[in-house]
């Protein structure tokens, strides 16, 4: 197949333009999200608040562990297309870990909170909270498996130089995750 | 005249990459993430400084705001790709912001008989 037939009439290969219209959508579900969290914020008739719950340390290091994860997911992508195979595994298997260790955080986060008296019911809090998180969470869940599965057939041979375009769309996926958590981390716990 | 393309770059060039730019270099992947960090640790000391507390949602804002471009800029190499990727990407960022702004609006979170003042 020839070299155009790949490309849309913008120059730019199908795929990575797919996954940019398709994170330009992903911008608006979490904006709705963001605002609907926002909009309710401080209208909690009854607790936990906020300022009662939010575990800023605790948040933090997750927030620097997802950082490193984008550096990781960069580096393994680098690798691939450099055909330094040993490095790209190592690099995607960083991102899984760590993308591992910012769900253990956040099971360790809502765990916490439900015991705390924090559920989707109790109040306005609650539920635009866990509803924003949980799906950023579900998000970096998809991303996990996506990684490992790369990982999988790095290790069968599968994913050279020649197919740096799997992990690059993978990577932009991966990379949007980690922006969205940015504006939470400021918007939900940093701005009470 | 045009060089003959590696079998590699040749491959590439059918499935739709790198002809779209380079990318930044190792050195530059490891530059951003230390910044990163340090805005990170920034945001933490800005949160715990009573000082700071009279500006802290535009201190806040803005340094999210680096951080936000830098990831996008470097790691999702925006700056480096076609421009067409920049704008699809801006297009949905500016309706996300529109979304937010008309939602608070709408629900009196901003502006006249705001709630949350």
């Amino acid at each position: 197949m020839s070299a155009d037939a790949h490309r849309t009439s913008f120059g730019v290969g199908h795929r990575k333009m797919a996954m940019w219209v398709f994170i330009a959508s992903e911008c608006m579900f979490f904006g709705s999200l963001i605002a609907t969290y926002l909009a309710y914020e401080g209208r909690s008739q009854v607790g936990p608040t906020p300022q009662e719950i939010l575990n800023i340390p605790l948040t933090s290091v997750s927030t620097f562990v997802l950082l490193m994860s984008s550096l990781s997911m960069v580096l393994a992508l680098d690798a691939v297309q450099r055909d330094e195979r040993g490095r790209a595994k190592i690099w995607t298997a960083g991102v899984v870990v760590l993308g591992g260790l910012f769900l253990a955080g956040q099971v360790y986060e809502f765990n916490h909170f439900h015991h705390q008296g924090l559920t989707l019911q109790t109040n306005l809090f609650g539920a635009t909270f866990y509803v924003l998180t949980g799906f950023h969470g579900a998000h970096v869940t998809v991303g996990v498996i996506w990684m490992s599965t790369l990982l999988v057939l790095m290790f069968a041979g599968r994913r050279g130089p020649e197919r740096a375009l799997d992990v690059e769309v993978a990577g932009l996926y991966w990379h949007f995750v980690d922006v969205v958590w940015i504006v939470i981390f400021t918007l939900v716990y940093l701005i009470q | 005249m045009t060089e003959p393309l590696s079998s590699v770059e040749e491959t590439q060039v059918e499935h739709g990459e790198h002809a779209d730019g380079g990318h930044a270099s190792r050195g530059t992947y490891w530059l951003v993430a230390v910044i990163l960090a340090i805005i990170t640790l920034l945001e933490v000391a800005v949160f715990y400084v009573p000082a700071i507390r009279p500006v802290i949602v535009p201190t806040l804002l803005s340094l999210s705001a680096i951080k936000f471009a830098l990831v996008v800029l470097f790691f999702m190499h925006l700056k480096y790709d076609k421009p067409v990727l920049t704008g699809v990407f801006l297009g949905g960022l500016v309706v996300a912001t529109l979304i937010v702004l008309a939602l608070m609006l709408l629900f009196g979170a901003i502006g006249p008989g705001s709630h949350n003042v």
